[in-house]
């Protein structure tokens, strides 16, 4: 099967549900088009991946830290690193682990490039813009949770999400339910803690601040050391700015990193979904009638059928 | 620890007093070994061989900055401290911080919107990137376990030894 992206997916939907759904969605796209910016006061990580050692420490705290299912390997197993999802592609986070570890093989870099992958706590998330029933919320420290008892599977956050991070658990097949980081929120950040892997990694790869103070800091290390980085931190501005953001000696499209997300928040293109979820609640009950309607029709006729 | 650090504040003090020239013969006056202990958790603590050290490194700045008063060899740190500006400690945890990220140290940050070093690594990031910079550079020892060994608590944190996931049958996934 070709692999959709899943953004152009997205705005292809869109752009088809916007055409059938074109009357009557100026009301809230306008209200959904006011810029949020981000909580001026929320905190961050700056992930500095040229101090990465690939030891996994992080991994191992984030487990027992969300009290996670115990891993098919032992986190001190360095193999990891070479399993590979199809097409290629390195280890991405699961419903049984929030956050993994890459490692890329620069050419002309001595050593192989660590890059430590969870959700990057968008300022205006896609996941949160997306979802219908308003599972997700961004907290004013940062972190974006979602209330696994009012989601109803539909899976449109893993679609929507540019760094493909919500995962689903199916243990439970009634209530299966979207597993992400969460920045250790409810154990750790509301009470001005850093979450687990911060303050697991021996490298202090991670610096835990506010999200104002981390970029002033970013600039200052990329100022003060400017062969040792490339001029860009990225999640500054990417899709309108990300919580964790990242400093890197390479360019950050050569180890896996989606520079061409521009600076827009993915609302800009949800607004249009978002105006016409109304629409679309007004709309099923009567399509869903309709089949109800039609199959009894088409039983009736099997018993009929049956009874000749 | 306290009688150490005693020393090494009496030795100081005494370099302040006298000529600048003896600095350079300090190096080989430090301790001669160290227990780094105070942060061991997964692991016990490390034995640091500092009279080794002080013989591989070209200077005391290498891994104590400005403090011990040799000028620094970091370039960026020249650029304020290049006469050496001797510090009342030299101990890496008096001024990188145990407490890293914690609402107090955050806190402090936040106070003192004129302190410079805002981003000092905190005591673990700063032995790590010291020991293991240096170690992958000069081609020491690097794993972990060459430098402390993982104890019964760190087994069970990386679900290793004893505690590892016992091999499923499943193959593939
Ligand atoms: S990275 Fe993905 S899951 Fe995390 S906040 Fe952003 S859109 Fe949501
Ligand atoms: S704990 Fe730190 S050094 Fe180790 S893999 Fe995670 S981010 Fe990298």
């Amino acid at each position: 099967m070709k692999m959709l992206n899943r953004r152009s997916f997205l705005k292809g939907g869109l752009a088809g549900g916007a055409a059938i759904a074109a009357v009557g969605t100026s009301k809230q796209a306008g209200a959904a088009g006011q810029s949020f910016g981000g909580y001026p006061d929320s905190m961050g990580v700056l992930v500095d991946l040229t101090k990465c050692v690939g030891c996994r420490t992080c991994e191992a705290a984030c487990n027992k830290e969300q009290g996670l299912e115990s891993p098919d390997k032992p986190f001190d197993d360095l193999s990891v690193f070479e399993e590979k999802r199809e097409g290629g592609l390195p280890r991405r986070t699961t419903e049984k682990a929030y956050t993994v570890v890459q490692k890329y093989e620069v050419e002309g870099r001595e050593h192989p490039l660590f890059r430590k992958v969870q959700c990057n706590h968008c300022n205006e998330p896609a996941c949160l813009t997306s979802c219908f029933v308003n599972a997700y919320k961004k907290t004013p420290e940062g972190a974006v949770m979602y209330d696994p008892t009012v989601c109803v599977g539909c899976r449109t956050c893993m679609i929507a999400c540019p760094f493909y991070i919500p995962a689903y658990s199916y243990s439970s097949a009634i209530n299966p339910v979207v597993k992400k980081c969460i920045m250790c929120y409810d154990t750790r950040l509301k009470f001005g803690r850093p979450p687990a892997c911060v303050e697991a990694c021996p490298q202090e790869v991670m610096t835990f601040g506010k999200r104002k103070d981390l970029l002033k800091l970013a600039h200052q290390r990329i100022g003060q050391n400017p062969e040792a980085y490339v001029d860009h931190v990225y999640g500054e501005t990417e899709v309108g700015g990300t919580a964790w953001m990242y400093l890197s000696d390479v360019p950050f499209d050569k180890i896996g990193y989606d520079t061409h997300l521009g600076d827009q928040p993915i609302i800009s293109y949800v607004k249009e979904f978002l105006a016409i979820v109304p629409m679309v609640l007004t709309i099923w009950p009567a399509l869903f009638t309709g089949f109800y309607l039609l199959s009894n029709r088409k039983d009736a006729l099997k018993n009929e059928d049956n009874k000749s | 620890m306290g009688g150490r650090k005693k020393t090494l504040v009496g030795m100081a003090a005494l370099m302040l007093l006298t000529a600048p020239l003896v600095a350079q013969s300090w190096a080989g006056d430090g301790p001669g070994s160290v227990e780094l202990g105070s942060l061991a958790n997964h692991y016990s603590a490390v034995t640091f061989d500092h009279a080794m050290h002080t013989g591989v490194a070209t200077s005391c700045a290498e891994c104590h900055h400005h403090t011990t008063g040799a000028s620094p060899t970091d370039p960026t740190c020249a650029r304020c401290h290049e006469a050496g500006g001797k510090s009342r400690s030299v101990a890496c945890r008096d001024c990188h911080s145990d407490k890293r990220f914690s609402a107090e140290d955050l806190a402090k940050i936040e106070e003192t919107p004129k302190m410079y070093h805002k981003g000092k690594l905190g005591l673990k990031g700063a032995y790590h990137q010291k020991c293991l910079g240096c170690h992958t550079t000069m081609g020491g020892p690097t794993g972990c376990q060459d430098c402390h060994t993982r104890n019964d608590k760190g087994d069970a944190f990386f679900n290793s030894g004893k505690y590892a996931p016992a091999p499923t049958a499943k193959a593939g996934h």
